[in-house]
C-alpha cells in the first residue's frame, strides 16, 4: 500500500487573508490518509515559464469528511505569486504527505506556539490538534505591523491568542521573543513550537534553549523533491546532513547545528 | 498489449523504463508511491566506499526547464548499503543496479569488488561523469586515457553487467564511449548532468555553495539526445539513454536514436508516478504503430 500520494485536487476556495497571504482549500475525490501538524504538501505550479519544480506549503487544515485541505500562501516570488492566482474549479496538483510531524504534546503539558509570517498555518493546525484544553495552549503571532497579521480570531475557542508586531500597531511592539510571554513566562511552558522566517526561529530557539525547554522549529529549505531522493533540501545536524524534507521540516533544536 | 521486454547485454528488462542514480533514492522511497515491480529498474544512489557528507547547502537552483544541482555524492558509503539498505531492497522484482563512484582507480576497484558480491545487484553503473565532486569523479570521464583506466581496472574484478556512464561535458562523447567499449564496458549510459551555473543578481551572489553545478530536466534533452545518437552509431555495445526524459515521447526518441533503455531523472521530482506514466504511453504507441517488440524500436530511426 502506497504511504505517499501524488492526485488532483479540486479548488474550493481561495480567500486573501491580507495583502500577500491567500487561505486556499481544495478538495480530492479520493480518501485522505491521516495528516498531522508539521507535515506538507509538494505543490505544482502549472502553465510557468518560469516555475520548473513544485512548491511545498505546510498543511494548515485537514476535514476527512469532506476530504478537504487547506494552506495558507504568502506571496513570494514567482511560484507562490502564480499559485495564488489560481480560481474555484482549477484544479491543483499535490504529492502528499510530506516530512515528520511535531511532537504530539502529552496530556499535562502547558505548550507555546509561535508563528511568523505563512508560518502562523502549521501552528494554528497543532493548536487544534493537541487536543489540550484552552488553557494550555498559548499562541503567539508576530509581524511587522497589523496589516501583515492574518484574523484569526476563531482560533481562540483552542487556545489563548498574543500578537507582538514591529511598529506596535497589534499587540506589544518588537519582536516575538520581546514579548512578555517570553520575558516572562517562558520557564512556564512544556514544550514551544516555532515556524516562520529563520531570523525568528532561530531568536525562539535561543530563548528556549537558556530556559532549557523543549523546542520544535519547522524549517523551511528549499526543495526539489520533497520525498527524499534528491538529497538537495539537507540541513546540518548532530546527526550529519538530514534530509528537511523527510527528517524534517520539524527538528528539535538541540539536534540543529544553528549558532545560537 | 506489445512486449515491452528488451535486454542490456545480458540483462533482461522487463521495460525499458528505469529511474536515474541520484533521482530515486535506494529505490526504496519510490516504493513509498509505487510497486517498484512494475518498472524496468532503477539506478541507485551514488555510492562510494566511505561515508560522504556532500556538499554545503545550497545544492540546488532551478533554472528555465530544469535545474542545477551540486549535491557531492552524499551517502553513508557502500558497507552501510549492504547491511542496511540492501537487505530491505535485494528483493524488489526488477532490475537494482548500483551506481559506483570513486577518487582513485583503488576506490572503483574496492567498491566493485564488494559489490561484486550481492546475489541482487547484476550491474553496476560507473559514474566516472560526476560534476559536483572536486577530487576524481569527471577527471576520469573527460580524458579517453582516464576513462580507459578506469574501465580496465574494474573489468577486472567485476565480472557481472558493467554499464559506464559517461559526461557530456567533453569534446566528443563518441570517442570517450569507443575508449570505454575497448576496455571492456558491457554498455555505456549518457547523459550525466552538464557543468553550468546560476546567479541571484539582487544578492549578487552564486546560487550554488559550489558555484556551478549540474545541470539537468527538459533543458538538455535535445543535446542528450543527439549524444546518445552519435554514441549508438559509433560503439556496438548497448546504450542507456538520459537527459531531460518527461514523457514517453522523450523516452521514445531515446529510443528511435539507438537507446536501449532509458532512465527517467529530474521528472520524477516534479511527478513521482511519472515512470509509470511512460510505460504505458510506450506500451500504446507500440500498438498504435503495430510494432510488436520495444525491442524493434531501438535504434529504428529513418534516416
Ligand atoms: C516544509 C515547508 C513548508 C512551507 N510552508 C509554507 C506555508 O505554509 N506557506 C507559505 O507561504 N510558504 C511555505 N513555505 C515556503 C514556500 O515553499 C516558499 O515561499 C515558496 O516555495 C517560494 O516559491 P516562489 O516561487 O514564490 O519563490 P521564488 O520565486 O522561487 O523565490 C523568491 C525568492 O525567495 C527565495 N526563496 C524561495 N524559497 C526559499 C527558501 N525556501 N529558503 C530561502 N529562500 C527562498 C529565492 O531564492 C528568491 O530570492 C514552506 C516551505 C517548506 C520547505
Ligand atoms: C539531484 C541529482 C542527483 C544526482 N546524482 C547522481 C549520482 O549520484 N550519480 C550519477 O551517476 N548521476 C547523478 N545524477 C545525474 C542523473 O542520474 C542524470 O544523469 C541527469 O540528471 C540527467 O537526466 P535528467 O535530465 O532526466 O535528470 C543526479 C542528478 C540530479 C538532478
Ligand atoms: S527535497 Fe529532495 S531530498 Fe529533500
Amino acid at each position: 500500500m502506497p504511504k505517499k500520494f501524488v492526485a488532483d485536487f479540486n479548488v474550493i476556495q481561495n480567500t486573501a487573508l491580507n495583502k500577500t497571504n491567500f487561505l486556499i482549500k481544495i478538495q480530492t475525490e479520493s480518501k485522505l490518509p491521516g495528516i498531522l501538524p508539521g507535515q506538507f504538501v509538494n505543490v505544482e505550479i502549472k502553465n510557468s515559464q518560469e516555475v520548473f519544480l513544485r512548491r511545498p506549503f505546510s498543511i494548515f487544515e485537514v476535514d476527512y469528511k469532506l476530504n478537504t485541505l487547506a494552506m495558507i500562501v504568502k506571496i513570494l516570488g514567482k511560484g507562490s505569486e502564480k499559485l495564488t492566482n489560481i480560481r474555484v474549479g482549477d484544479t491543483l496538483s499535490l504529492v502528499y504527505p510530506l516530512g515528520k510531524h511535531f511532537t504530539k504534546p502529552s496530556a499535562s503539558d502547558k505548550i507555546l506556539l509561535v508563528g511568523g509570517g505563512s508560518g502562523v498555518a502549521p501552528m494554528l493546525f497543532l493548536a487544534k490538534e493537541s487536543g489540550l484544553p484552552k488553557q494550555q495552549v498559548d499562541i503567539i503571532l508576530g509581524a511587522r505591523t497589523q496589516a501583515d497579521h492574518i484574523n484569526v480570531q476563531h482560533y481562540s475557542d483552542f487556545a489563548t491568542l498574543h500578537y507582538s508586531s514591529e511598529d506596535g500597531s497589534l499587540g506589544e511592539k518588537g519582536f516575538v521573543t520581546q514579548h512578555s510571554v517570553f520575558t516572562q513566562n517562558l520557564k512556564t511552558y512544556d514544550k514551544v513550537y516555532a515556524c516562520g522566517p529563520d531570523g525568528m526561529m532561530k531568536a525562539v530557539a535561543r530563548q528556549a534553549k537558556l530556559a532549557g525547554v523543549f523546542c520544535e522549529v519547522s524549517l523551511e529549505n528549499l526543495m526539489a523533491c520533497g520525498f527524499g531522493v534528491c538529497l538537495c533540501c539537507i540541513e546540518p545536524t548532530t546527526k550529519g546532513n538530514l534530509c528537511v524534507c523527510t527528517d524534517g521540516p520539524v527538528f528539535n533544536i538541540n539536534e540543529l547545528k544553528w549558532q545560537i | 498489449m506489445a512486449d515491452l521486454k528488451v535486454r542490456l547485454h545480458d540483462l533482461e528488462f522487463k521495460n525499458p523504463i528505469t529511474l536515474a542514480s541520484g533521482t530515486c533514492g535506494f529505490a526504496r522511497e519510490m516504493a513509498e508511491f509505487f510497486d517498484p515491480a512494475l518498472l524496468g529498474g532503477f539506478f541507485l544512489k551514488g555510492s562510494t566506499l566511505k561515508n560522504r557528507d556532500g556538499n554545503e547547502y545550497p545544492r540546488m537552483a532551478e533554472t528555465a526547464a530544469g535545474m542545477l544541482n551540486a549535491v557531492g555524492l552524499q551517502n553513508k558509503g557502500v558497507d552501510y548499503f549492504i547491511e542496511n539498505i540492501y537487505p530491505e531492497i535485494k528483493d524488489y522484482d526488477t532490475q537494482l543496479i548500483m551506481n559506483v563512484n570513486g577518487s582513485t582507480v583503488e576506490d572503483y576497484i574496492e567498491l566493485a569488488e564488494k559489490v561484486n558480491e550481492l546475489d541482487k545487484i547484476n550491474a553496476i553503473e560507473l559514474n566516472i561523469s560526476c560534476p559536483n565532486v572536486k577530487e576524481g569523479g569527471m577527471a576520469f570521464g573527460v580524458t579517453c586515457p582516464g576513462a580507459e583506466m578506469v574501465t580496465r581496472e574494474v573489468r577486472k574484478v567485476y565480472h557481472k553487467t558493467l554499464i559506464v556512464k559517461l559526461s557530456p561535458n567533453v569534446t566528443d562523447i563518441s570517442e570517450i564511449a569507443k575508449a570505454v567499449e575497448r576496455q571492456g564496458a558491457d554498455a555505456v549510459s549518457l547523459v550525466n548532468t552538464f557543468l553550468g551555473m546560476a546567479i541571484d543578481a539582487e544578492k549578487r551572489v552564486p546560487k550554488l555553495s559550489t558555484i556551478t553545478g549540474g545541470l539537468s530536466g527538459p533543458a538538455i534533452k535535445p543535446i542528450a539526445l543527439r549524444m546518445v545518437w552519435q554514441v549508438a552509431n559509433a560503439v556496438k555495445i548497448p546504450v542507456v539513454g538520459i537527459g531531460g526524459i518527461m514523457n514517453a515521447t522523450d523516452a521514445i526518441e531515446f529510443m528511435l536514436a539507438g537507446a536501449s533503455i532509458v532512465q527517467v531523472g529530474t521528472a520524477i521530482f516534479k511527478d513521482p508516478m511519472i515512470a509509470l506514466k511512460i510505460v504505458k504511453g510506450l506500451d500504446e504507441y507500440l500498438d498504435r504503430h503495430n510494432i510488436q517488440s520495444a525491442n524493434n524500436l531501438i535504434g529504428s530511426l529513418q534516416v
